[in-house]
């Protein structure tokens, strides 16, 4: 089991941003969370990536306690994919890896392969803030393959993303989680891909609801 | 740590030759203040008048601001900041990174600045260059306090409004102490006692920046 909530409430200035969640995820799998904007979807990603504290309730992910665990630690098991990119506008798409690479000690040459990997291989010394929005998402999936995190946290992935990108998508994913690595998705749909066969559990309120 | 400081150094330093911020922005504002300095004091006063160290470092002091935003904003870009958080750095390493290259920075402009010093206010160029050490000193100290304080104020709301009203009380000493230390330069006095509060305060403020860089990260 990699992820393991009971009860977890996360307050944000006095606002419930999770209300109450009650959720599992086992390892080497897809899971999809659903929802209306505001349902709290990017703040239960956000709590499992060690972003947000928990405020109560219990939980733990990737064997570290959410409540008494170094969250620092937390957010070096995970791959983090926002809405927005994941990078510095002002580095090229090659120097943005290669400063993650460095970082995390893994050999330069991965930067090249994810670069070839998502498509990005022609546009490596374009500055990031000059890719397209579909581009500087398969940017942040060239950060998440050098990364190679556990827990892979993409909130919203397949939005600027055409058809081509999302196919492209779906078969990263299946070759993520076939590699032993669990996958957590944000969505507003269930995915269009049956495929991918992932586990949908849908939220609205800062709660999870089983269908 | 010491890996971390330069893998943040250099890339905040390669983000500033990429995007031209200084160059464009930053240093022609400075120059234009120090101008506006030396209209103020017209052509008659400019070289008789002993304002110029402090007319130079009221200068530092706004072109110092709008750099510790910048590089607080360079963090604090949507998405990057989790992205970035979830790489797991040492705080430590980045406070001395971004100190160190807010340092490279604030030498560039105060090099320039000093030039634009002798050129506008006229102040003289054999003392503006024995008070160089001590300039370097005190714009290094600024970046390391300013590294910090930036890092307080970007949590909040307002940031870029916030940073003036809690830095400047930090400030003062360090602005006060390194003009006299220009003044005595060009005064031919001594310049060792005011060397001692800037020297003090670097080691300070470096110190507590790298034990509290982290919680204030997390706050």
């Amino acid at each position: 089991m990699v992820v393991r909530l009971a009860n977890a409430v996360v307050m944000s200035k006095g606002f419930p941003l999770l209300s109450g969640v009650d959720l599992t995820v086992d390892r080497a799998t897809l899971t999809v969370v659903t929802g209306a904007n505001g349902a709290g979807k990017t703040s239960l990603l956000r709590l499992l990536g060690g972003l947000d504290a928990l405020t109560s309730g219990a939980g733990d992910v990737a064997g570290i306690d959410l409540l008494s665990g170094d969250r620092r630690l937390l957010r070096r098991r995970v791959g983090w994919l926002g809405h927005e990119g994941s990078f510095y506008a002002d580095l090229s798409a090659y120097e943005n890896l290669v400063f993650a690479a460095r970082v995390l000690a893994r050999p330069v040459s991965d930067v090249d392969a994810a670069l070839e990997r998502v498509g990005l291989g022609h546009r490596a010394t374009t500055t990031t803030k000059w890719l397209s929005a579909g581009q500087r998402r398969r940017l942040g999936i060239a950060w998440l393959l050098v990364r190679r995190p556990e827990l892979w946290l993409l909130d919203e992935p397949y939005a600027s993303l055409d058809d081509a990108g999302r196919a492209f998508f779906d078969q990263l994913l299946a070759d993520v989680v076939a590699g032993g690595a669990t996958v957590v998705i944000s969505a507003h749909d269930p995915l269009r891909s049956i495929d991918l066969a992932p586990r949908t559990v849908h939220m609205a309120g800062g709660r999870v609801r089983v269908p | 740590m010491i890996r971390v400081a330069w893998l943040v150094a250099t890339k905040d330093l390669r983000i500033e030759a990429r995007s031209r911020v200084l160059l464009w922005q930053v240093l022609p504002f400075g120059v234009i203040a120090l101008l506006l300095a030396g209209l103020a004091l017209g052509p008659a006063q400019a070289g008789a008048s002993s304002a110029g160290p402090g007319l130079f470092y009221l200068v530092v002091l706004f072109v110092a601001l709008l750099m510790i935003n910048r590089s607080q904003a360079l963090e604090n870009a949507p998405g990057t900041r989790a992205s970035v958080a979830t790489l797991g750095l040492d705080p430590a390493g980045v406070f001395l990174g971004k100190a160190v290259a807010l340092t490279v920075e604030l030498w560039v402009t105060g090099v320039v600045l000093l030039g634009g010093s002798v050129l506008v206010l006229h102040t003289d160029l054999l003392g503006t260059l024995q008070a160089l050490p001590s300039i370097l000193v005190t714009l290094a100290t600024l970046a390391s306090a300013g590294t910090l304080y930036g890092a307080l104020t970007q949590g909040g709301d307002g940031p870029a409004t916030l940073l003036p009203v809690l830095t400047l009380p930090a400030f003062a000493p360090l602005l006060i102490a390194g003009e006299r230390s220009f003044s005595a330069a060009l005064q031919g006095g001594a310049l060792w006692q005011w060397w001692v509060i800037v020297v003090v305060a670097l080691v300070a403020y470096t110190a507590v920046g790298i034990l509290l860089y982290g919680v204030l990260e997390e706050s």
